[in-house]
């Protein structure tokens, strides 16, 4: 048997910390693509800034390969995520990691940001780069069986299921490629989607070559059954209307994603989805209050859209900091 | 038997090592007969002891030096622990080979167990230290989990901080009975005297709340 090693020198080699002494320029509350590429840009032209995060990387590092940006064609979501994060580290941007925000409020011309743990943070900008969440089925038997056969995380999770047999939720990209990630380790895999495929059609590919694996298409799922685990799914055939069950010992959950919008939800416009309102230079429909990234309206949720997205933001920031402050 | 850790690899962990204040000592545990990834991980940790003069590796037989084992409740292989300069055990513990992501709870744990410590606020230090009966935090991980070595770093921190508290990394795949004893479906998966159970990686805050309320 071989074994890789995902050695990861940021790890043992913290960045800067950021502290809350000063009035900061642009502070950015997001780890994700966007947030740290508006860092980034926002450092560039001499604004202070920081970033707050829960994890840096934010979605990335559930991406098990990256294989459309520009330049790099192929690269794991955690390399690419260590790429940017030494980047930001070789200009010294400050980063506080593992923490929460509690509330948002602008007072006078500042906003103030208060964490968890008490400590607040002034800035004269903000950057909402919140990113998103996985959705949820919503069907009985989701929350009792949640770590019970329910997963979220394909990459994280699927050496658990080594020789199992596997449901996938879903049919876009994210599926698809659960899908294939998921196949390496269980017996059988089970993909099942309400309606059509909309993953690309190079990763439809890829899965109808793994001959483990099966597709359900017109089908949605009822209900997670089992007992003290799960055993399977109830669904509904849409084509014969017809109820069944499909006997498994797992399922992941890859059916998109809701956007990460609680801190701000009461201060700005959000769509019918729960997005974040921007105009086409990032800023919301609270002056100084910038979003970027997943959070916001902005179509098609893609790593290289939220990268520019974020650096669209930074600058837009700095135009704002010209004419205001 | 070919390298485990390539030659980048390598140099970046001399590196790291160089900042290492006092001596660690690796101490494993591996048996004789079927015992999946026991080799390797004998194989890895040689490897490292090459990378720095402060770091040492001692080797057991889980059957056969059963009052070694008994020190530091050995009951798997393979594992290993790591002890202080002063060969005591803070109760940082590794079930499994800490591959893959795991290299990065791995390599933090031999710099902190030298002596270079992660800051923690003074009033978080004076609670961990506050606490006296006795912890045992295991981490369930798999390999190729990127959120996970950050959870064992925190079981391992705490670890650290109070002589009442062990942490260890159990990689779910090599020992998948013991897995599926505690329900791993999901990973990381956090078990605190084998009785109160967190999934994903949780800030140390909600660890220690979960150690304050035994």
């Amino acid at each position: 048997m071989s074994f890789n090693f995902n050695f990861n020198l940021n790890e043992t080699k913290k960045a800067i910390k950021l502290t809350n002494e000063d009035v900061i320029d642009l502070l950015v509350i997001g780890g994700g693509p966007a947030g740290l590429n508006a860092a980034l840009y926002a450092k560039r032209k001499g604004l202070t800034t920081g970033i707050i995060a829960k994890r840096i990387g934010g979605q990335l590092l559930n991406t098990s390969s990256v294989d459309n940006y520009l330049g790099i064609s192929q690269v794991s979501g955690e390399e690419l995520s260590e790429k940017y994060l030494s980047h930001l580290k070789e200009l010294d941007v400050g980063i506080l990691e593992e923490v929460e925000v509690e509330n948002i409020h602008k007072s006078d011309r500042l906003f103030e940001v208060l964490l968890k743990d008490g400590t607040v943070f002034t800035s004269k900008t903000l950057l909402i780069a919140t990113g998103s969440s996985p959705r949820k089925l919503q069907v009985r038997g989701e929350e009792e069986y949640s770590n019970r056969g329910v997963a979220y995380c394909a990459i994280c999770d699927a050496p658990l299921f080594k020789g199992k047999n596997v449901i996938i939720a879903g049919g876009g990209n994210s599926a698809v490629e659960a899908a294939i990630d998921v196949a390496k380790f269980a017996s059988h895999v089970t993909l099942v989607h309400r309606s059509e495929l909309r993953a690309d059609q190079i990763l439809i590919d890829h899965m109808n070559h793994q001959a483990n694996i099966t597709i359900h298409l017109q089908t949605q799922i009822l209900e997670i059954i089992g007992d003290d685990k799960m055993t399977g799914v109830k669904v509904l055939d849409k084509q014969t209307l017809l109820e069944r069950v499909i006997d498994a010992d797992g399922i992941f959950i890859e059916i998109g994603n809701l956007p990460s919008n609680h801190l701000i939800k009461n201060l700005v416009s959000l769509n019918e989805r729960g997005e974040v309102i921007v105009d086409e230079k990032n800023m919301t429909s609270l002056p100084g209050l910038f979003a970027a990234g997943d959070v916001t309206q902005m179509p098609y949720k893609q790593i290289v859209i939220a990268v520019a997205d974020g650096a669209k933001a930074a600058l837009a920031a700095n135009e704002y900091m010209n004419q205001n402050f | 038997m070919q390298k485990m850790l390539n030659e980048e690899i390598q140099k970046q962990l001399r590196q790291v090592f160089s900042e290492m204040k006092e001596d660690v000592t690796m101490v494993l545990f591996t048996e004789e007969g079927e015992c999946y990834s026991c080799a390797e991980t004998m194989g890895l940790l040689e490897e490292v002891e090459e990378l720095s003069d402060k770091i040492h590796l001692k080797k057991f037989d889980l059957n056969k030096d059963v009052e070694e084992a008994k020190k530091y409740n050995i009951e798997m292989t393979p594992s290993f622990v790591l002890l202080n300069s002063k060969g005591e055990y803070e109760g940082v513990k590794f079930n499994g080979i800490p591959a893959g992501h795991e290299i990065n709870s791995f390599i933090p744990a031999l710099i902190e167990m030298s002596g270079v410590k992660q800051e923690v606020p003074a009033d978080f230090e004076a609670r961990v230290a506050k606490i006296d009966k006795p912890v045992n935090i295991k981490v369930f991980v798999t390999l190729s989990c990127p959120h996970c070595p950050g959870a064992v770093q925190k079981a391992h921190v705490l670890a650290m901080l109070n002589k009442n508290i062990e942490g260890e990394m159990i990689e779910a795949q090599t020992f998948h009975d013991l897995s599926n004893r505690f329900n791993v479906s999901g990973v990381p998966k956090i078990v605190i005297n084998d009785k109160i159970e967190l999934v994903g990686n949780q800030p140390i805050e909600e660890f220690l709340a979960q150690i304050e309320a035994l």
